[in-house]
Parts: structure tokens; C-alpha cells; sequence
């Protein structure tokens, strides 16, 4: 049996790191571009973003050191106590936490501040992956298990959900893919995505229609069971029937009296502005008009570095954060962002193909983990950026603005490419 | 691989959807957009000097002036003792709050104007206090001067140009300057000049953060171009005094070439009134509808009149040209012309040669109305159909620029009437022949003529057969103009031989006939009194008949003239007693530079029909007499 060789870079995916160096590194161009003042010139200018960020990629390698230093087998080991740790800082929050922008998610240390919900997204992969692997035969068909899986979830998505920072928590549906990849009913996804769907199309079309529409498609389909099943499916079968009914008229106008009534009117209008229920360009819908107009106007080519007039003008806020990717498509063009979402594919690709080649389901599980949160992250920050998505406040992965983001994601990652490298070795 | 296939085909999804939205919004809406109209570059104009004008002698008539305006930012305005800043203004509390709360509504981190056109001793007291008062400041504005009170109608004026014409023309901006009448609008173009334009980069808060693109795009603004009028300023002026306390048109023309040497419309106004700070209370005064000068009602060009007895020499010209009557034709006139059998179906004549053959030039001289209604009857019936007749009269009557717009160059104007065959056969239930026509032979009837056309006539009369479309640009920065449509002469259907009689006939009018008391000495004077009748209209409920309008047209010297110049004065009675001797002062003044008769100018000069005008207004629209 072969032991784990003694340099800490040895078997590391040379292809990942390239890609996590190609997208911190034209992220911070951005950052760059997005927050400097035509006054500074100076990179490590504390006070400013870029001069900020700059310093939380320099500490980078030191973290990457570090991952790297400790064995695969500490990481399965210690997932337990992690993923414990970071609960408890997910409710320290609520004591010690210092409330920004209306959400108490963060850690003040004076000269630096930590969103703990950056780094828990690790330590529940690492957990997730645990509980999978932890039995040989872990069966989904068991919904002990099913349960199981759920509360290591969404644990920590609901402590979030309470600071409130809805946007965060939404990244943990990401692991129903990691669950479906370890056996998982696809049955769940679905069932998701039609909620959102009737969700989405009440919003739009009105209750009434949809469910008039809806009743009809389900009696055109009880129409065709009959036929092919004859009387006696009805016989056994019409409680179901009438039940499915039941709930999908209680779904539709629940959902309409959640989004008239419940529902946050701020994020209300975060629906309506994208359905285009309600135009305001210069209100709630700003910052969605001036994202895409920002884009937009960047063309082909873009206007190149440093000559975005409506990014050197800050016309989008939140530019370096959440909309940095509007940045790369005024400066850059069509040809910059479609290569920044070629990097991000091609990354998640390989960490996909990757965690299949781990002969160990750790690994594997892990993997699908961090495919699963990045691709989640992509979605949900770039659909926003270019106005297929709602607003929702998340960051584009180490692309975005943010210590505590970008050292979430690095050891996110770089706890992979230790699995990875290890992945031929004998635990 | 199998258990892979969902994570992999959404990744490959979502990425190729988000690579199609940005396709979507760079390349296929990327291309309408505009790299310079948008948020994020400021334009700034800087303003050229719009052109000046001069008369056709050099003498400068429409100049530049400074007005000053207070401009208010609101957002940098500082809590400030109202009180004092008002009474330093001239306004009080509520229009300071007024205009401010203006201002705040239209952008609060924009300029705006405040107070428009300070006056200029306000200007200087202002300056030294206005410091005090953080976000107010003065902007200096070029506006127009009209160093001579004169020739509005043909001035027009400029005011801020319409919201729709700004949105529409990537030129204007919402609050600049427009020609709105007069050459100001017509040539708008030459006057306005070329703004510059800065380009800069600014931030979302309108901070300008540098130049944009380094400046290669910005531009220096060119000024207007200066322009000369075909206008003897002088002339104008002395007609304008002539028409004083009148309502009417005067119109003077250069034969040999178009150019109009006066355009007179009475009453008109000063037109320094449309500038500055009392603009906007004057413009209403002077064109309400309801009030009976209508000043702004540029009478010379668009006031309709029957042109009465001067039309007697187109008649006689087409008889020539058609030949139904030659120099030798005669008729005769019993006080009058009966054209129809019953006893009213007879047309009055006062030539008071009763009962003699009368020749085209005495029935020119005396304006013998029985002669002209032969005539006209002859060439009405020269074909079989009388509307085959009147088709061809009235094309002959046009080919003088009658019964159109002559398309001279001032954005003003009537078509005037001239009927034709089709125009009575048009009319319902009406059968009609030469004699129920009869009143278009002596101008009267169913043809109107504006000013300019008659002197236009006139000029054609004077030129044997041709004329040069009127025309008030003589210059564009010392150039002369080259528009074929100014520079190429027009015929008239009438053949030049046919012209001497009607010229020899019209000097004797001023030898021996109507206009006999008007004549000058020394200055050959051919011309032709017109008398018009009014209709009957109904005021406060009273059949009133008012008084003729006084017509006269004319040209000198006989042999190459000088001057062809068409005088109506409405409500003046016989043609020889007002519009006769106007014609005369003008045409002495000038070709001399002289008066030979004070008496007569000063009579004119005294004579009012004020009371003539106010006798025809309803009482009941009368200000001020209730």
C-alpha cells in the first residue's frame, strides 16, 4: 500500500488552480475597474476595496498552505466537529453578531469583518459527504436516511434564513444534486422546480388561470389513465385524484396570498421588476435597468479596462460586490463574460469529473458539493447581473468583492484538490 | 457516468442560456446603443453668437444683446434670510417659494433659471451681493436687440423652442432659442450657427470626472452667419410713419430684381417687446385674438382684399393678349353697365363720360367700370362654354403669381382667390354665364389679392411681362444669394407689346386722371387707384356697411423703374385720397431722398381712422366700453 508523499503540491490539479488563478485574478482587475476614484493610485491603499481585496488574495496562499498541509483523512475526521463548530458560530451571531444592511450576519474584529455563512457552506459539504459515506450501503430508500441528510442541510440554511439572509440560504438546495447523485429520487427536483414554476406563473398569469389551466391538464391526464387503466383505477384511486386537486388549488392561492400579503415588499418588487409586471428604472428597478444597460453597452469587445464610462461613473451599485460581473460585460464585452462563464463551466466540469474518478465516496461526495454550491452561486449571481433572475444578494465566487467570500470558496476548493490529490492513496 | 449526466446537462444549460442573454443584450442590443447619449457622459454646450442683420444699405437692424439670468441649484443652496433675498430680487415670498420649489421638482443637483432677464442696473448691484447666497449665480445669455423700432412683421422673434421640436430634433435642446416668425424663423438655419459641444464624463451624481475620450470629439461652436436684407430700413420707416393710426399693407419692390424694399403691415408694434423679461406679458397682448389690431397679423402678406380697380389692367391686358379689344376698341358708358334685364342687374360707373366711346387709356385714367365688364365679358365668352373662357382667363390672371402663394422667402402668407370655370360650376344650383360673373372685371367679386401679389402685379406691369419672385435675403455673409428661384425671372402669359398701352394709360392716371393730385414733380409715376367696396355685415345686430378700403398701386420712374409698390389702407374711402398720396410720399422719398410736399405728409402723417375702426368693433368684445 502507498503512502502519502511528503510534498504538499504533489498530485494537485494543475487545471483547477490554473482556473481559480484566472478568475481571482480578472475578478480583481474588476474590483479594480469597478471602485477606484480617479484619484488613487496606489494598490495597497487599505481604505479602498481593490486595495482591500488585494490583501485578502495575498493571504490566500498562506490558507492554501495550510489545506493543503493537513491529510485527506483529517478532513473526513474532523468533518463532525467542523460542521458543529460552524453551527455554533451561525448562533453566535445572534449574540455577538453585528448587523449589517438589516441582516446580523457578521463577525466584527475590528479591522476585519467574517460572514461566518461563507465558510459553513464547507464544513456542511464535509459533513454531507461524512454521512454519506459513512455507511457502505447508505440507502435512500430509507427515509431515516432521506431525514438525516435533511437536517445536516438545512440546519444551517435555517439559522441563516434567521439573520435574515435568504440569499445564502438559497445555496443550499444546491445539495439535492449531490443527494440525487448518491440515489436521491429525482422526484424532489422535480418537485421543485414545478413549485417554482406554478409559483412563478400565479405571480404572472393570476391564480385563476393558472389553476384553471392546471385543473384541466390533470383531468386530461385522469382522462388518459382511465383509458389505458379502465374503471377500476378510478375505483381505488379517486381519494388521489381529488386529493392532488385539492392541493394544487390550496398551492396556487397560498402562493398568491404569500406574495401579496407575506412576501417582503421590497422583494415583491424583486419579482414584479423581473417579470415586468412593474417597470421602474429609477426606483426598485434600478439596479436591475442599470446592470443590463451597463452590459449591454459594452458590446463585442467592450469598451476595454479602465474605459467603462457607466462603471467609471457608478451607475451600478453594488458594482464591486454582487454586480461585478457587470463590470466584465461593459469592459470586456460579449467576448470577456462569455469567457468568464466558459471558466466558470469548465471548472465545475472538472471538479465533476474529477470526484467521479474518487475511488472513495468521501471524495466523490465532497466534489459533487463543491460543483453543486458553485453552480448555484453562478446561477443565481449571473442571473441576476444580466436580468434573468430576481435580485438576490449573493456573490460570484472568486470573482466578487469580500474576504470571507473569497476564503470561503478557497478552502471550499482547495480541500477538493487535497482530496483529489490523495485521491489514489490509501486512506 | 450516468448519475453525473443531470449535474453536467444543467451546467451546460445555464451556461448556454446565460451566453444567448448576453449574445441577446450585447450584440443585438449592444448596437443601438449610443456611446455618447447616455447617463454617463455630460454634453455641454457652449453657445454661438446668432447672426446679425443689416438693411440693404449696411445699416445694422437686428444686433446681440447681454441679458443676465439668476440660475439656482438647489441642492447647494444653504439656509438663506428669504426677506432680504427677495427684496434684493424684486419678488416676494411666494414667487421666491414658487420658483424654487420650481426648481427643486426639476432637479435638485441641476441648474435652472430662477429669474429670467434681469434688467441691466439690476445686474451690477446683484453681482456684488449674490455671493452671499450659496447656489444662486448669474448666467450670462446673448438675446436679441433691435437698435430700430421698426419692421417687426418682418423680423419675427425667437422664444424657447417647443418641447415636441426638441425631443424630435437631436439639434435643440429643451430651453434654446428658435426662430419663431419673420426672417428668424425662415432663416434660422444661417442665423443660428453651430454650437460647440465639451464632452465629458461625469458620475451618477452629475459630477463631471474628466474629459471624455480625451476630447477629440468636442467642437468649437461657429457663429451665426451675418445676413442682408433686400429692406431699405429708411423706407420702412417712413412708410410705417405714413400708416400710423391706418390699418393696412404697403408693400414696395424693386423691379429689376424681386427684392423687397419694404413690407409694411399696420399696426404693428416694436419689436423690442419680444425680448427681455416682459416678453411673455407683451406676447400675450399682442397676440390675443381678441384684440382688433391684431398686430401680429402681418397684413402686407396675409390680409385678403379685393383688389378693386387695379385688377381693371389685368382684364385689359388679357383682352389685348387674347384679342378681343385692341387699342382702338371703344365702348360706351351710360353712368354705368346693365348686364342683366332686370332693373338692380346694373353695375354703377362714376367715369362721367356718359354717352362718348371711351379708349382703353382714358377707361384706365378714369377707372370706367363699363369698359373693363365688356371686356371681360368678351374674353369670358370668347370661347363657346363661359367656363372654357374663365379657365383661361384665370391661368393668364395666375401666370402674374396671383390666386397662390408667390413663394417669396418669409414663412407667411395667403393664396389669395382668383376663380375659375371649374370654381362656379362647383358652386350647387347656380347657372351662371359672363354677366353673372361680371364683378371679377373690375376686381371686385369673387378675387382677392394680398399685398405683396399686387405689388408683384405691379412690378410685372413695370418690368413688361416678367417679374422675379419677391424676395427680403439679398446677402448670407456678404454673398450675394444665388437661388435660381430669386435670381431667375418669370414670365407672365401677356406679351410684352401688349404692356404700352396699359403703361401709358397708367402714367395718365397721374397726368389727368384719378391719381392726378398725387402726382410728383419731376418723378414719372405710373399707377392705378383702386376704391373698394365692403359687404354688408352684421354688427350688434345692425346692418352696417363699412367704409371702402383705399387702394393704389403703382411704379416709377415710367422708364426703367425704380420701384413697383402696392398701398391698402383699409377703410380709407376713394383710393385717390389716402392710398394715392402714400404712394407718391414714398415713392419721392425714395427715389430723392426728398419731400416736395410737407403739407400733403403731414396731413397723412395726422390722419387717423381710429374712429372709422372702433365704429365697426361689436360692442360686445369692445374692452372697456361696458
Amino acid at each position: 500500500m502507498r503512502q502519502e508523499r511528503n510534498n504538499i503540491f504533489a498530485g494537485i490539479d494543475f487545471i483547477l488552480v490554473f482556473l481559480y488563478l484566472f478568475l481571482v485574478g480578472f475578478g480583481w482587475l474588476n474590483i479594480y475597474a469597478a471602485s477606484r476614484t480617479t484619484e488613487d493610485v496606489e494598490f495597497l491603499n487599505f481604505s479602498t476595496e481593490y486595495g482591500k481585496q488585494l490583501i485578502f488574495i495575498c493571504l490566500t496562499p498562506p490558507l492554501i498552505v495550510l489545506i493543503l498541509f493537513f491529510n485527506s483523512k483529517f478532513y473526513e475526521k474532523f468533518s463532525v466537529i467542523f460542521y458543529a463548530f460552524s453551527i455554533l458560530s451561525l448562533l453566535g451571531l445572534f449574540v455577538f453578531g453585528k448587523t449589517i444592511n438589516g441582516a446580523t450576519s457578521w463577525y466584527n474584529f475590528g479591522f476585519i469583518g467574517l460572514q461566518p455563512s461563507e465558510f459553513v457552506k464547507v464544513f456542511t459539504a464535509l459533513a454531507v459527504a461524512k454521512l454519506l459515506s459513512d455507511h457502505r450501503q447508505y440507502n435512500f430508500n430509507l427515509i431515516k436516511n432521506q431525514v438525516k441528510a435533511f437536517i445536516i442541510i438545512f440546519l444551517p440554511a435555517f439559522l441563516i434564513i434567521l439573520q435574515p439572509d435568504a440569499g445564502s440560504a438559497l445555496i443550499y438546495l444546491a445539495f439535492f444534486f449531490v443527494l440525487n447523485r448518491e440515489g436521491l429520487s429525482l422526484n424532489y427536483i422535480l418537485l421543485g422546480l414545478s413549485t417554482l414554476l406554478i409559483f412563478i406563473s400565479t405571480i404572472y398569469f393570476g391564480p385563476e388561470t393558472i389553476i384553471t389551466s392546471l385543473f384541466i391538464l390533470i383531468t386530461f391526464f385522469v382522462i388518459l389513465i382511465i383509458k389505458k387503466a379502465g374503471k377500476r383505477y378510478l375505483r381505488f384511486n379517486w381519494y388521489k385524484i381529488v386529493g392532488v386537486y385539492l392541493l394544487l388549488g390550496i398551492f396556487v392561492f397560498s402562493t398568491n396570498y404569500f406574495y401579496k400579503h407575506v412576501l417582503a415588499s421590497h422583494q415583491k418588487d424583486r419579482f414584479d421588476i423581473l417579470l415586468g409586471i412593474k417597470t421602474d428604472n429609477k426606483g426598485v428597478g434600478y439596479n436591475s435597468y442599470q446592470s443590463e444597460l451597463t452590459i449591454s453597452s459594452g458590446g463585442l469587445n467592450g469598451k476595454g479596462f479602465l474605459n467603462g464610462d457607466l462603471t467609471q461613473g457608478d451607475f451600478v451599485p453594488e458594482q464591486h460586490t454582487d454586480y461585478i460581473f457587470s463590470t466584465v460585460g461593459e469592459e470586456w464585452g460579449f467576448i470577456g463574460a462569455s469567457l468568464v462563464i466558459i471558466a466558470f463551466m469548465l471548472m465545475m466540469y472538472r471538479i465533476i469529473y474529477l470526484a467521479e474518478t474518487h475511488s472513495n465516496k468521501f471524495g466523490r461526495v465532497y466534489g459533487y458539493g463543491l460543483a453543486s454550491i458553485l453552480f448555484f452561486h453562478v446561477i443565481v449571481n449571473i442571473g441576476m447581473v444580466i436580468g434573468l433572475l430576481p435580485t438576490v444578494g449573493i456573490p460570484l465566487p472568486f470573482f466578487s468583492y469580500g474576504g470571507s467570500s473569497l476564503w470561503g470558496f478557497t478552502i471550499l476548493l482547495f480541500i477538493f484538490l487535497r482530496l483529489d490529490a490523495h485521491k489514489n492513496y490509501d486512506w | 457516468m450516468q448519475r453525473s449526466f443531470l449535474l453536467y446537462f444543467s451546467i451546460t444549460l445555464v451556461g448556454v442560456l446565460f451566453i444567448g442573454r448576453l449574445f441577446q443584450l450585447q450584440i443585438l442590443r449592444g448596437q443601438k446603443y449610443d456611446p455618447i447619449n447616455n447617463a454617463a457622459v455630460k454634453t455641454q454646450y457652449d453657445y454661438p453668437e446668432r447672426g446679425y442683420v443689416y438693411d440693404r444699405n449696411g445699416t445694422l437692424i437686428i444686433a446681440n444683446q447681454l441679458s443676465y439670468d439668476v440660475m439656482v441649484q438647489p441642492n447647494e443652496v444653504t439656509p438663506l434670510d428669504t426677506l432680504e433675498f427677495c427684496a434684493l430680487l424684486k419678488i416676494d415670498k411666494a414667487s421666491f417659494l414658487k420658483r424654487f420649489n420650481r426648481a427643486q421638482n426639476y432637479a435638485s443637483y441641476l441648474p435652472s433659471v430662477f429669474l429670467k432677464q434681469l434688467a441691466k442696473e439690476d445686474y451690477a448691484y446683484l453681482q456684488e451681493k449674490l455671493h452671499h447666497y450659496k447656489g444662486f449665480y448669474i448666467q450670462k445669455r446673448v438675446i436679441r436687440e433691435y437698435p430700430i423700432k421698426s419692421a417687426a412683421n418682418i423680423f419675427g422673434y425667437i422664444s424657447e423652442v417647443s418641447e415636441s421640436k426638441a425631443k424630435k430634433n437631436v439639434d435643440y435642446q429643451q430651453g434654446e432659442l428658435i426662430g419663431k416668425a419673420g426672417i428668424e424663423k425662415e432663416y434660422e438655419a444661417y442665423l443660428r450657427g453651430t454650437k460647440g459641444k465639451k464632452y465629458s464624463h461625469k458620475n451618477r451624481f452629475n459630477k463631471v470626472t474628466g474629459p471624455y475620450k480625451n476630447g477629440v470629439l468636442d467642437t468649437l461652436p461657429s457663429n451665426g452667419k451675418d445676413l442682408t436684407l433686400t429692406i431699405d430700413i429708411e423706407l420702412q420707416q417712413y412708410a410705417e410713419s405714413l400708416m400710423k393710426g391706418k390699418r393696412g399693407g404697403i408693400v414696395a419692390i424693386e423691379p429689376s430684381s424681386g427684392e423687397i424694399l419694404a413690407l409694411v403691415s399696420a399696426p404693428s408694434y416694436d419689436p423690442n417687446m419680444l425680448v427681455g423679461r416682459k416678453r411673455s406679458k407683451n406676447s400675450v397682448l399682442l397676440m390675443n385674438p381678441k384684440n382688433p389690431d391684431k398686430p401680429t397679423y402681418d397684413r402686407s402678406l396675409m390680409a385678403q382684399y379685393a383688389p378693386g380697380s387695379p385688377f381693371k389692367m389685368m382684364n385689359a391686358l388679357i383682352g389685348l393678349q387674347e384679342n378681343v379689344i385692341n387699342a382702338n376698341t371703344a365702348f360706351r358708358c351710360y353712368e354705368g353697365y346693365q348686364y342683366g334685364r332686370r332693373k338692380n342687374e346694373f353695375m354703377g360707373c362714376h367715369c362721367g363720360i356718359i354717352g362718348n366711346p371711351i379708349y382703353l387709356k382714358t377707361a384706365i385714367a378714369r377707372s370706367c367700370n363699363s369698359y373693363f365688364a365688356n371686356t371681360f365679358k368678351r374674353i369670358v365668352e370668347k370661347d363657346n362654354k363661359p367656363s372654357e373662357g374663365l379657365n383661361n382667363w384665370s391661368k393668364h390672371v395666375k401666370s402674374f403669381g396671383l390666386g397662390d402663394y408667390l413663394g417669396y422667402d418669409l414663412p407667411a402668407g395667403a393664396a389669395g382667390r382668383i376663380p375659375t370655370g371649374v370654381f362656379y360650376d362647383n358652386r350647387i344650383n347656380y347657372r351662371w354665364n359672363a354677366s353673372s360673373v361680371i364683378s371679377n372685371a373690375i376686381g371686385q367679386g369673387d378675387v382677392e389679392t394680398t399685398p405683396i401679389q399686387l405689388a408683384n402685379f405691379t412690378a410685372a406691369i413695370a418690368n413688361k411681362g416678367f417679374f422675379y419672385t419677391p424676395h427680403i435675403l439679398k446677402k448670407v455673409a456678404g454673398e450675394a444669394i444665388k437661388n435660381k428661384k430669386y435670381t431667375v425671372p418669370k414670365k407672365t402669359s401677356i406679351a410684352a407689346k401688349h404692356f404700352e398701352p396699359i403703361i401709358e394709360a397708367m402714367h395718365e392716371v397721374f397726368k389727368t386722371g384719378t391719381g392726378k393730385s398725387s402726382q410728383i414733380k419731376g418723378i414719372e409715376i405710373c399707377g392705378k387707384t383702386g376704391t373698394v367696396e365692403n359687404s354688408i355685415k352684421i354688427i350688434d345686430g345692425v346692418k352696417t356697411q363699412a367704409p371702402d378700403h383705399s387702394i393704389l398701386v403703382a411704379f416709377a420712374p415710367k422708364d426703367n423703374p425704380k420701384i413697383a409698390i402696392a398701398v391698402f389702407v383699409e377703410n380709407g374711402g376713394y383710393g385717390s385720397t389716402i392710398a394715392a398720396p402714400i404712394s407718391s410720399l414714398i415713392i419721392e422719398k425714395y427715389l430723392t431722398e426728398k419731400i416736395s410736399k410737407p403739407l400733403v405728409e403731414k396731413r397723412i402723417l395726422a390722419l387717423s381712422l381710429q374712429e372709422v375702426y372702433d365704429k365697426q368693433k361689436s360692442k360686445e368684445i369692445a374692452p372697456g366700453t361696458k
